[in-house]
């Protein structure tokens, strides 16, 4: 087993942790912002497929990259402007009268 | 600057990026600081976005400019659709999510072909594997929520087993590329058996059953990233899947336990079975009011409960719950809105649908805060719900929804149901809430039925 893979399941199993802790935090109010938001930072992925892309190494890899930072980079954008949008909705009584 | 001295400070850049993403979640926990939180990730995705792009390994920049135009072309219009299209919206994201992974482990494939090794074939090919599925998964679930598939469930007899049989099939494929690599042409037979399975998975699930599909989509997505991290050897990418797989965990629990419903029932996509019991029932007799009435009982009552369904989202009535519900407060009436858990298409569908019409956040209340509340309630407005606010679920045994949490809706001293008319719900069971004597069934369409009252209580309140 590669010494890679070691240090990677020790960062994905701290980090799915954190996660869960973090998750469990998150009022239900939010849930439906929880979800686009998580998946803007998802969409992180995009980096991956900017490097694919521009390594330009076969034809092949570079239009499969960029299908890829195509679609990663919508969810990039469209999550975190729905999810903006939505959290702005979400107004106290008390601000509400002020 | 060398090469090495770049990698470094790019290395930096997604360490914070790492940081601001726990952040964002953090500060998610309250409507107060959530906008923080959507600021701290888009920091993390700016910088990560620009540091990337300063990579040394970057020798053509056009494909990725015109990929990324067009990304932004496709995510701006997804960002900008109403609220109510907010389900379907999330599972196409969800789709891109998992077409991205997998297009990036199905290009590391054939880059590597030479070269891979056991170990990273096995690692693309999980990844490859859970990305596929999600995406064509993902697509379903949005034709579905989008109504352009229809929703109700697909089965047929034996459906699990074809269906695992399909996954195996795409397993079997991935472990002899592991044992035999040399033969490439099985990789895209394994991609294709694996769309194949994204499409048996959700084909089956019904509508009412989308807030667990929906999370569960959302964790695979996330998983399928993390996958793709281990593949690239990316920390940052793994460290994001993990964080949106987990979440998507973590909701498709909340969402189970919700329905009681077990997590390998979720898992074996053996959704579904429930509803084929429909059960023919006798017309009993029920009482029923007209909008005149029920203003009057709504404007006598001192503490009222508005629980809201998916018949609210789908009648458009969030606007006219919101005028009622000023009107009576300012009457002088206690009204909270009790949240279910499942109510609506996926987790929090409600709570933002009233957020949008303008509800104070302080007034929707959660199941379990709320419960406690119905017995000293005067009147309970069931609004498009259902199988939530069904007794069986507590008082039957054999019923089909045994065990499931509901909301107390029947310890209300009066209980009106606004209704289109006597059919059952998703469930397909009938409601013995509906015949009980303190309820009233006011049939008709939601939001013709609430600016009925909320037009009564005007007359009123101006005639006082």
């Amino acid at each position: 087993m590669p010494a890679d893979f070691i240090s990677n399941l020790y960062v994905f199993i701290l980090a799915g942790f954190v996660g869960f802790e973090l998750i469990k935090r998150v009022s239900p109010l939010l849930h439906t912002p929880l979800m686009s938001l998580t998946n803007a930072l998802d969409a992180i992925v995009v980096v991956a497929a900017i490097i694919i892309t521009g390594r330009h190494e076969t034809a092949l890899s570079t239009t499969l990259g960029a299908i890829a930072v195509a679609a990663s980079f919508s969810n990039m954008v469209g999550g975190f402007f729905i999810t903006d949008r939505m959290i702005r909705m979400f107004k106290s009584g008390k601000a509400k009268k002020s | 600057m060398n090469a090495a001295a770049i990698q470094q400070y790019l290395d930096f850049a997604y360490i914070i990026a790492v940081v601001l993403f726990m952040l964002a979640l953090k500060w998610l926990s309250s409507p107060v600081s959530a906008r923080r939180g959507v600021l701290a990730g888009e920091i993390a995705a700016g910088l990560a976005v620009v540091a990337t792009l300063n990579n040394p390994e970057l020798v053509a920049y056009k494909w990725i400019v015109i990929a990324l135009i067009i990304g932004a072309g496709i995510g701006i219009p997804l960002g900008m659709v109403k609220i109510t299209a907010v389900p379907q919206r999330t599972a196409l994201s969800h789709a891109f999510g998992a077409l991205s992974a997998a297009m990036i482990g199905i290009a590391e494939y054939y880059v590597g072909l030479s070269h891979l090794s056991r170990f990273e074939m096995g690692e693309i090919g999980m990844e490859v594997i859970i990305g596929s599925l999600t995406f064509t998964g993902s697509l379903i679930a949005a034709g579905k929520l989008q109504e352009l598939l229809p929703q109700r469930p697909i089965v047929y007899k034996g459906q699990n087993i074809v269906s695992l049989s399909v996954l195996g099939a795409s397993v079997v494929l991935a472990v002899a590329l592991v044992v035999h690599p040399e033969h490439t042409a099985l990789f895209p037979i394994m991609v294709i058996v694996a769309l194949v399975f994204g499409v048996m998975l959700v084909t089956p699930i019904g509508g009412a059953d989308m807030p667990t599909v929906i999370s569960l989509l959302n964790s695979y997505a996330g998983f399928s990233a993390a996958l793709l991290g281990f593949v690239l050897n990316s920390k940052v990418l793994i460290v994001a899947g993990a964080l949106d797989g987990s979440s998507g965990f973590v909701l498709s629990v909340i969402m189970c336990r919700a329905m009681n419903r077990s997590f390998s029932n979720v898992l074996f996509g053996a959704f579904g079975t429930v509803q084929t019991s429909v059960k023919q029932s006798t017309a009993r007799p029920v009482r029923s009011a007209s909008a005149e009435e029920a203003a009057e009982i709504l404007d006598a009552a001192r503490k009222v409960i508005i629980v809201p369904g998916y018949g609210m989202a789908v009648a458009q009535a969030q606007h006219k719950l919101r005028e009622l519900h000023d009107i009576l407060t300012k009457r002088g009436v206690e009204v909270s809105f009790a949240i279910h858990p499942v109510a609506g298409r996926m987790p929090g569908h409600m709570n933002v649908l009233l957020a949008e019409a303008d509800v104070p956040y302080d007034r929707l209340v959660e199941m379990d805060d709320i419960n406690p509340e119905f017995p000293r309630t005067d009147v309970a407005l069931v609004i498009g719900a259902n199988d939530v606010v069904n007794p069986a679920a507590r008082f039957e045994k054999n019923s089909p929804i045994a065990g499931m949490p509901i909301l107390n809706v029947f310890e209300a001293q009066t209980v009106m149901v606004i209704k289109r008319s006597m059919n059952p719900g998703f469930a397909g069971i009938d409601n013995d809430l509906y015949y009980l004597d303190k309820t009233l069934m006011l049939f008709g369409d939601a939001k013709s039925f609430v600016s009925g009252i909320v037009k009564e209580l005007n007359a009123v309140a101006a005639g006082s």
